[in-house]
């Protein structure tokens, strides 16, 4: 036992001496929480817009005034002809053209219908269906307004009320996230690296010969890794309630021992894949080119599983980030306990061990 | 020249030779080209719907029907309480929860007008939007069904002045999300594999030992620089081929600009991002701290790329942060030269900035190199 604690100091003072990579650990994870935090929103605000007036009425300016006025459009042009819509587009930053007709308020007036064209740069279908949207949403304000007084019967009126994230905010759904994604790279990167290092560098042969267990030489080089990535997690949580207000409705206790869970996972899984690889490189490149794209896609991060054809939903079942990302949800925007996320857990804990089992095979097999 | 080539000839041989990492550098990204394009879509579908009909009057049962028919929703049940309906939501196993009060009929034939109300999980606050849009669309539609058969031919010369929209999506009519996606991510997956190999390379000689051979040879850094990145400059193009060969015949993306342009344009920035990878080289002794960097710059190059989330969106210094994000400007040029059919003229800007960051981060990267040794 002693022997094993006199290792696990060695790992220790190895990851201290290395200032360096120190200060990438712990540095990295801040920068980017805070300017993703911060910056990522899948909002659409001032959005670059152009208007096409045939008309030049006193309804098309006020209209184009409501737009202008709202906070998710601004209006960068004018246009006088249809010819000049798909320059504007080719240059990628207007975004709409809102093209009125000729006689707008005219045809208002006695056909009781105008029209008005609204040409978005669809190649982000996101942005312009939205746009789309939020234009059709002040146009109807307007026409409510000018029909004031003609009473119309019969209206359902619904009232909507938005639970967990009354004011959408965009930060509680990235916030989760990122902290997903730096916890399951940066742990599972380590634990590979640092492995494969010994391998590559013929020190693990050394280690593999000593009077250490090789489980005991494993648990030693993750031990400290445990330690460094709890900080980390500590760290992005305390960003996340006290810089972005991200509320913890459930227990505190709770959430840090499900990042420990996840940690520990992500962890095994590093040493999952530095069984497989001889060099750092491979090593580096399977837990970097095959874990960050499915990460960042597959967990819900940024978009919903629901919304995926059916393969890819069942594909992300294993995914861990999915389950993890759950489970913070739950426990900071619901408020939820460990009766609602047990089976979420149970995921975590049961795709642990297997990593960990499957590693300690394969270990065994390299000793012989 | 002749030296450069054999740098190159041994480069080739040893990226060839390690056959572990063949998959990982051609077949790993093509699959996830093919695969994660999928995922990435923004459409709201299949939201898992519940409604509590207090009223079970035939307005309240009529309602609920066009929510059913709607491609939307997938009604998951009708609970007896909004009580075990809300801890449905808190289990995650509903989304939207509409709740028909008693006497909801009587209402509406009295005072013509009726509440309805409706809880959206929000936590998703984009999606949570886009459902709100969905149900004011039916309920709206269920409106104006209710409005025609009650209306006299008289009200007739008082009818509302209406302003018809008529939406005309351009580039992509059918708002399909893989055309959108695919350059992105095909993007990504160039990026990703050439700053990775090229950031490890030359830190590896250095962890192992080989460098200080190399350099007690008569080449000349120039040389060994140039041999060692050639063959990364090689393989994005491959692999930037096989790609767009995938876009084009699998997921239909239409390609109405220029291929020149774009493999002109993608020499440049692979040049930028080969001196990015031989800068952070240069910069470490080992490369677990080579990946660590790299990673680092990554993470944030993809998400403020503007390719999950648009960059108008962000902060004004966040945008100010994306003018030095070589991702970005790529990501607009492959969308707009692919979808739009941008000429030289119309990305003349991005083409400007890619070019300036190639040669300042060459030129950082070859005259660190020195002071290293």
């Amino acid at each position: 036992m002693n022997r094993f604690i006199g290792f696990i100091r060695k790992e220790f003072y190895h990851i201290l001496r290395d200032r360096r990579s120190l200060f990438i650990l712990f540095g990295m994870p801040i920068v980017q929480v805070m300017l993703f935090g911060f910056a990522i929103t899948n909002e659409i605000n001032n959005v670059d817009i152009a208007i096409l007036d045939h008309s030049k009425d006193t309804n098309t300016k006020k209209i184009i005034n409501k737009i202008a006025a709202s906070q998710y459009f601004s209006v960068k042009a004018y246009l006088n002809s249809e010819a000049e819509i798909p320059v504007a587009f080719k240059k990628g930053k207007i975004k709409a053209v809102l093209n009125f007709e000729k006689d707008f308020s005219k045809n208002m007036v006695t056909q009781k219908v105008a029209k008005v064209q609204i040409l978005t740069d669809a190649t982000d279908p996101n942005t312009a269906n939205t746009i789309s949207n939020f234009v059709g949403a002040i146009l109807q304000n307007y026409q409510q307004e000018t029909n004031k007084g003609i009473n119309l019967p019969y209206q359902i009126v619904p009232k909507t009320r938005m639970v967990f994230n009354p004011e959408l905010k965009s930060v509680f759904m990235f916030v989760p996230g990122v902290m997903t994604i730096i916890l399951m790279l940066v742990s599972a990167m380590m634990t590979s690296i640092s492995i494969t290092r010994e391998k590559e560098l013929g020190t693990m042969e050394i280690l593999l010969v000593s009077p250490l267990k090789p489980f005991q030489v494993i648990v030693g080089k993750v031990i400290p890794y445990i330690l460094l990535s709890i900080i980390n997690a500590v760290v992005i949580i305390l960003l996340s309630i006290f810089v972005f207000k991200m509320p913890v409705q459930g227990s505190l206790l709770l959430l840090g021992a499900e990042s420990t869970l996840f940690i520990i996972n992500a962890l095994s899984l590093g040493i999952l894949i530095s069984t497989i690889s001889t060099t750092q490189q491979t090593a580096m490149m399977i837990s970097l080119m095959g874990l960050m794209l499915p990460v960042i896609l597959l967990s819900g991060f940024i978009f919903p599983i629901s919304s995926m054809p059916m393969p890819l939903q069942l594909i992300s079942n294993i995914i861990p980030a999915k389950w993890f990302i759950i489970i913070i949800k739950g426990i900071m925007l619901k408020g939820v306990g460990l009766a609602f996320v047990w089976k979420e857990t149970l995921i975590l804990i049961g795709m642990t061990i297997f990593f960990i089992t499957v590693s300690v095979k394969k270990y065994k097999i390299r000793l012989e | 020249m002749n030296i450069i080539r054999y740098i190159i000839q041994k480069e080739f041989k040893q990226i060839f030779r390690n056959k572990a990492m063949l998959p990982i550098i051609f077949v790993l990204p093509l699959v996830q080209l093919i695969i994660l394009s999928n995922a990435a879509t923004f459409d709201v579908k299949n939201i898992k719907f519940a409604y509590i009909d207090n009223d079970n009057s035939s307005i309240s049962r009529e309602l609920v029907e066009k929510f059913d028919a709607s491609t939307y929703f997938d009604v998951v049940s009708n609970f007896p309480s909004s009580k075990l309906a809300n801890k449905a939501m808190l289990e995650g196993k509903v989304d939207v929860i509409l709740e028909i009060p008693s006497h909801f009929e009587r209402e509406l034939v009295k005072n013509k007008k009726a509440d309805l109300s409706v809880s959206i999980n929000a936590i998703d606050g984009a999606a949570a939007g886009v459902e709100n849009v969905y149900i004011n669309q039916i309920v709206q539609q269920f409106n104006r069904g209710v409005q025609v058969q009650s209306f006299v031919s008289s009200d007739l010369g008082n009818l509302p002045q209406n302003i018809e929209t008529i939406p005309s999506f351009w580039y992509n009519e059918t708002l399909n999300y893989k055309t959108f996606m695919v350059p992105g991510i095909l993007v990504l997956l160039v990026t990703m594999i050439t700053l990775f190999l090229s950031g490890m390379n030359i830190v590896r000689e250095k962890e192992i030992g080989t460098l200080e051979q190399i350099n007690v040879t008569p080449i000349k850094k120039h040389q060994f620089i140039i041999g060692k990145l050639f063959p990364f400059l090689v393989l994005g193009m491959v692999l930037l081929t096989v790609g767009l060969i995938i876009s084009k015949l699998l997921f239909q993306v239409p390609i109405v600009g220029s291929l020149t342009l774009l493999y002109f344009y993608t020499t440049i920035y692979i040049l930028v991002i080969l001196g990015m990878g031989l800068f952070i080289s240069n910069f470490t002794d080992t490369q677990q701290q080579a990946m660590f960097i790299a990673w680092f710059f990554m993470v944030i190059f993809i998400l403020m790329s503007g390719l999950f989330t648009p960059i108008e969106s962000m902060p004004q210094w966040a945008q100010w942060v994306t003018e030095f994000n070589p991702i970005k400007y790529y990501v607009e040029v492959m969308r707009m030269v692919m979808l739009k059919g941008a000429g030289l003229s119309d990305i003349y800007p991005q083409v400007l900035k890619t070019l300036l960051f190639a040669i300042t981060m060459n030129a950082l990267a070859v005259v660190s190199y020195k002071k290293v040794n």
